[in-house]
């Protein structure tokens, strides 16, 4: 195979991990590459905008992403997502501990030279 | 002169309500070790210390953490024994009691009474310090019963104390890394300004602070991130040089694993602008920070740069604001999601004006909707056969909360058919703003208890 070939669409946690944090209104959800080399794929396709896409049920009012190429990491600051967080929402997880998983489903094109270094099962 | 040697501090908890049989492995490697050595505990979440001081309100001498003794019962006297110092913020809104409580402990055990050290002056709930807080917050200061109101102390006050020989330092609200950068202050000699030392410090303590949530916990998802023994995890150590790089690890023998993905997960929790991560202490710059494996469960922290700390200090004020009304219905089989969503729209109907009311289809929808039901709207009938109905309200008057409780019930008889399993819930609920004080007004002082 050679990357003429068409890419392939993963779900982005083949390709990456993540965490989230919350403080007050505010949540982080980091992205770690699982290898340096899928770094640049997730950098150029996992944008602001495609994250406030995946959150507009949460009215972001800011979305913000934090490059770390040493770490192969990219960290999201999503503004206003908790509805107001651990004190004043109404979710059963009012620190939105569950978002990473939300933010890990989205779709990423790999090519198929870089597939071996997917983890996790293929769907 | 030669560097000082490695400090190795040891965390056995990262939150209220952590395992109480993390220690002893911790402190075994400690003193397996040899060399100085600290344990630290970290039980103090922003809504732990209201929950505290509401319970020193029913009893003066509670409102520390509830599992103080059971958290150092099973190690105090090998730490008090083998010259490994403890610090923690387990006093919560009652750092006295606490000390006084661990003394008592020492005693039963037949040790000598440590050297215990109080850190104090976080608390800004008394009238000396209202004129302050009325001034950064306004009419919202007095909008509400107040709870508690403290400020994030740094970490010059317990390297303080364990530079004049505490054994144990008891605090209340200090920021979590600071449990961390003050032995490591005391230890390696560095001054309260030396910026990049005390930022790389402090992310080794951002590291520790969650217990083992660096060495295997809050990681595994299986057949992706599996993670051996995760009933029996380590907790973390960080070995600290005298430049402040740290290398993590886990005690041997324990489950978890110590890797460069779970310490860059832990390396960003709860960061936003990794350039400047904001403590009392300093401001941390991860900027070109790199998490190198060394050995297996062995993995190096370098290259954070550190910048002058904030002139304030962050306060967290707490609030009586209400009530938490919640309650849950199931149905099953067929047609289980579609009797399941009948039944919220009966009770939008029954409960109308009452409030907003949060809707969940647990099992089909409810984690990561939203409170205003856009996601849960977005999602059609899937035909879930196993699912819970939940609905929740937050009111200032408790008996609203009632209303909702009194009405999930009634769907017993007057629901759709075959629900059952009802639970119902009304708690009184808290609300935090945060405020920023000058660092020169909310000094620290030592107490110690002798």
């Amino acid at each position: 195979m050679t990357d003429t070939a068409p890419p392939l669409t993963v779900p982005l946690w083949r390709a990456a991990h993540g965490r989230t944090g919350d403080k007050g209104n505010r949540s982080n959800i980091s992205v770690i590459a699982w290898h340096p080399a899928l770094f640049a794929l997730i950098e150029a396709q996992i944008t602001e905008a495609a994250v406030a896409h995946r959150f507009a049920h949460r009215r972001p009012s800011r979305v913000q992403r934090f490059v770390l190429p040493q770490l192969q990491a990219m960290n999201f600051v999503l503004d206003e997502v908790l509805d107001g967080g651990v004190n004043d929402a109404l979710n059963l997880d009012s620190h939105g501990k569950a978002l990473s998983f939300l933010l890990l489903d989205l779709p990423l094109q790999v090519p198929p030279s870089l597939a071996p270094l997917l983890r996790g099962p293929a769907d | 002169m030669s560097p000082s040697p490695l400090l190795r501090i040891g965390c056995a908890a990262g939150f209220s309500g952590d395992r109480t049989d993390a220690a002893a492995p911790v402190v075994d490697a400690l003193i397996a070790a040899g060399g100085p050595a600290v344990l630290i505990f970290e039980t103090l979440a922003e809504r732990t210390l209201a929950l505290a001081q509401l319970a020193r309100r029913a009893d003066p001498e509670a409102g520390y953490e509830p599992l103080l003794v059971d958290l150092l019962q099973p190690v105090l006297a090998r730490c008090l024994a083998h010259g490994v110092r403890i610090v923690s913020n387990f006093g919560a809104a009652n750092p006295e009691g606490a000390a006084r409580r661990i003394r008592r402990l020492a005693l039963d055990l037949g040790l000598a009474p440590p050297r215990i050290a109080v850190v104090q002056g976080d608390d800004v709930s008394d009238a000396d310090h209202r004129p302050l807080l009325q001034a950064a917050l306004g009419d919202a200061l007095t909008a509400r019963p107040l709870v508690s109101a403290n400020a994030y102390l740094g970490a010059e006050a317990i390297a303080q104390a364990l530079r004049e020989g505490a054994q144990i330092v008891v605090c209340g609200r200090v920021a979590d890394p600071s449990l961390t950068v003050g032995p490591a202050m005391a230890h390696h000699g560095w001054a309260a300004d030396d910026w990049t030392r005390l930022a790389r410090a402090t992310m080794a303590g951002h590291l520790l602070e969650c217990g083992t949530q660096v060495s295997g916990g809050y990681y595994a998802d299986p057949g992706l991130k599996d993670v051996p023994g995760l009933a029996t995890l380590g907790y973390p150590i960080a070995e600290i040089d005298a430049d402040g790089h740290c290398v993590i690890t886990k005690p041997p023998g324990t489950g978890g694993r110590v890797d460069a993905h779970t310490v860059t997960e832990q390396l960003l929790y709860e960061v936003h602008d990794p350039a400047a991560y904001l403590t009392p202490d300093v401001v941390a710059d991860l900027s070109a920070a790199t998490v190198t494996e060394l050995a297996p469960d062995r993995v190096r922290l370098a290259g954070v740069q550190g910048h002058a700390r904030p002139d304030s200090l962050k306060t967290n004020v707490c609030f009586e604001t209400g009530w938490l009304a919640e309650g849950e219905i199931g149905y099953a089989g067929v047609r289980a999601e579609a009797r399941a969503r009948l039944a919220a729209e009966v009770l939008r109907e029954r409960l109308a004006g009452l409030g907003p009311l949060r809707v969940d289809l647990i099992g089909v929808a409810s984690l990561f909707a939203d409170d205003g039901g856009r996601w849960l709207a977005e999602q059609p009938d899937g035909g879930g056969r196993d699912v819970r109905l939940r609905v929740a309200l937050r009111h200032t008057e408790r008996a609203a909360a009632e209303r909702l409780t009194r009405e999930v019930t009634a769907l017993y008889t007057c629901g759709p058919a075959g629900g059952g399993g009802v639970r119902t819930a009304i708690r009184p609920t808290l609300g935090t703003l945060s405020c920023l004080l000058p660092r020169q007004a909310v000094p620290a002082r030592l107490l110690w208890l002798d």
